[in-house]
């Protein structure tokens, strides 16, 4: 690795030339830190190669085995192909040094949501960006739990139908348990639950997020709204659609809430627009996501 | 009592050799909406008991929103579901135990435990676009032996032509009977007679069609004589209409009408009426109405569990529950967004108070 020229951009690939690799193409291709310079694919007649030939970027349909045998490798590769495609691939890009952004749901690495845990993984060698309704949602939990005790916490994700891919309707339940372990471990939680809804509407529905936290009855409410703001705030930095829709809501115990008093927090994700259409908010924030980790990532490279 | 006419099966054939249709009474999982989850388990010993001895074949127990739904969403459960499934296990004799789950909501470990407490009919429900996120499950319950029933929500939200495409996902992936769901209340008869018609011709020997009505265009019997008509051969009620929005179609009135049209259901007439006044009735809170609120949610084709959720944000906000209702309808809210409810009123509440804000100038 070439540390010593600290103007140098850390060198990438994206590896899966669907819709998700495309629209990361264009976010890398802003990025001050980071110079996407192959797509790779594994089918000749790929729409997503094809126009990252036109982006100007090198982009191979012979897979991995290409990429790895090329004489300068990248320093780092975001992975938008399958968990089983990644799982393979995974120990090679750790042999040659590559540091990976994971955007399956594989899990090889540790998670990561930015603002509540990336700094902890900066060593690691791979780490993985969760859900989408798990990087919407996380920050939120994160930003009630660093001010009070969060004994349960809930997300409720909506997204539209049409954002959502076979992989994700195959296996839901992958999204819902994954969504919640997030919320406990990344978040802080003590349990975690995580709700996904697809509302088929056309024009198709931009997604939105509820986030619920028990919080003890006598919270310093107005220390968890600031707390909501600074760290909603710092995702729009990197995801510039993600606001809060309306101050957070808090409510007095009551049976039908388990006893429990309780924040909610509503959020509106819209995407960028880039590749995916802007109502794929669940699909660029994941996009937006993947690059500012690999913009952290590029950044320890330049130090 | 007036005389009974001769029944002549529709083309679909009967359900079975003793029954023309099976009943499934839902009043321990759709009427948790109007109870606000708060059933206890003396509610469901009762129920399932009077609801069992009156020959109803099948009783479906579990949170109104399916396993998993005690949360903040859609309200917390006051007993757990997994310990009502099984007193209704242990209190039925003759009735098969049935539970409800949304994927994206419950997981397939509520599924095993369901199974695991007694349950023997998974239900298995999905937005009426979106069958194919209920694959795994219906493969899961396959696999341990379950009998499977599908459930396409909100099926007036459709075309006939898609929901039998809809069915299909779901025969294919192992559900047994796919439902045409009115969550809204929001289907006329000849709506009714389209959908079913479409999933038996699309379905064939392969899966048999079910119809779960609701009250709130007053339509619940009629719609399901239709869809029996239509070769329907299994069919949701609630005893006493405890159910979501103006309740469900109630069993002892539909009972009593198949008495009359000689099609054999295998509920005691007599008996389920006894159970709808002596039993069910003490454990409803309220009649479930066909009031302004419900009435507009299948006049504007809104999911009925939302009416409670509807009350108590206007009630929360001070804002009025039917425009809530109508703003849920014009934003095509689907069975699961009650948050979207509270974003609902809160946007009511900054109109009105910009709007006051206004005259005040």
């Amino acid at each position: 690795m070439k540390h010593a020229d600290p103007v140098r951009k850390a060198t990438a690939a994206i590896v899966g030339s669907g819709n998700i690799g495309t629209d990361l193409l264009y976010k890398l291709q802003r990025s001050a830190h980071i110079e996407p310079r192959w797509m790779i694919g594994v089918d000749p007649a790929s729409e997503g190669l094809a126009r990252a030939r036109k982006l100007g970027v090198e982009a191979s349909h012979e897979g991995v085995d290409w990429l790895l045998s090329q004489d300068e490798k990248p320093d780092i590769v975001f992975e938008a192909t399958s968990a089983y495609v990644h799982r393979a691939n995974a120990p090679r890009y750790r042999e040659l040094g590559i540091k990976a952004v994971d955007l399956t749901p594989a899990a090889v690495g540790p998670a990561v949501v930015p603002p509540a845990n990336l700094t902890a993984h900066l060593d690691e060698d791979n780490v993985n960006m969760i859900t989408c309704g798990g990087q919407a949602t996380i920050p939120m939990v994160y930003a009630v739990s660093r001010v009070v005790p969060v004994a349960y916490a809930e997300i409720v994700a909506s997204v539209a139908s049409v954002s959502a891919g076979p992989g994700t309707r195959a296996n839901i339940d992958e999204f819902t348990r994954t969504t919640s372990r997030g919320i406990e471990e990344i978040g802080g939680a003590r349990r975690g639950k995580a709700i996904i809804i697809l509302n088929p509407a056309d024009p198709p529905v931009i997604m939105r997020d509820t986030v619920f936290c028990a919080i003890p009855e006598d919270a310093d409410r107005e220390a968890i709204i600031a707390s909501v703001k600074q760290v909603a705030e710092d995702v729009a930095a990197y995801v510039p659609g993600y606001r809060l829709r309306t101050e957070p809501q808090f409510d007095e115990p009551s049976a039908m809430n388990g006893g429990m008093a309780r924040v909610a927090i509503f959020l509106e994700v819209e995407g960028a627009g880039d590749f995916l259409p802007p109502y794929a908010g669940n699909l660029d924030i994941m996009t937006a996501a993947a690059t500012k980790v690999g913009e952290e990532f590029a950044k320890g490279m330049q130090a | 009592m007036s005389s009974v006419r001769t029944y002549t099966p529709s083309a679909r054939g009967t359900y079975s050799d003793a029954l023309d249709i099976r009943i499934t009474d839902s009043s321990l999982r759709d009427g948790s909406h109007a109870k606000r989850h708060q059933f206890t388990g003396e509610d469901v010993r009762n129920i399932v008991g009077a609801l069992d001895g009156a020959g109803v074949p099948v009783i479906e127990v579990t949170h109104g929103d399916g396993l998993g739904g005690s949360s903040f969403n859609y309200g917390f459960s006051k007993t757990p579901e997994q310990e009502l499934i099984k007193i209704a296990v242990d209190t039925a004799k003759q009735a098969k135990i049935a539970f409800l789950m949304l994927p994206g909501l419950g997981v397939k470990d509520d599924i095993r435990a369901a199974h695991g407490n007694g349950g023997s009919v998974c239900r298995i429900a999905t937005h009426c676009t979106e069958a194919d996120i209920s694959v795994q499950h219906f493969g899961l319950a396959r696999e341990m032996g379950l009998e499977t029933v599908g459930f396409l929500m909100m099926a007036h939200s459709t075309t006939p032509e898609n929901l039998a495409k809809q069915a299909r996902i779901m025969a294919d992936a192992g559900c047994q009977c796919v439902y045409v769901v009115d969550s809204a209340g929001a289907m006329v008869m000849d709506d009714v007679t389209d959908r079913v018609a479409a999933l038996v011709a699309e379905l064939g020997d392969d899966a048999q069609v079910g119809f779960h009505g609701h009250e709130n265009l007053g339509l619940g019997v009629g719609n399901s004589v239709a869809a029996v008509r239509a070769g329907a051969l299994q069919i949701d009620g609630s005893t006493r209409r405890l159910g979501a929005g103006a309740g469900n179609t109630p069993v002892e009135a539909f009972a009593a009408v198949c008495q009359k049209m000689g099609i054999r259901t295998g509920v005691d007439v007599l008996k389920i009426i006894d159970a709808a006044e002596d039993v069910v009735r003490p454990v409803m809170d309220d009649e479930c109405l066909l009031d302004r609120m419900s009435l507009m949610m299948g006049h504007a084709g809104v999911y009925s569990s939302f009416l409670k959720h509807a009350y108590r944000q206007a009630e929360r906000y001070g804002v009025s529950g039917a425009q809530i209702l109508l703003r849920a309808g014009e934003r095509r809210l689907v069975g699961g967004q009650e948050d979207q409810l509270i974003d609902i009123a809160l946007e009511l509440a900054a109109e009105s108070s910009q709007s006051q804000h206004a005259i005040i100038k």
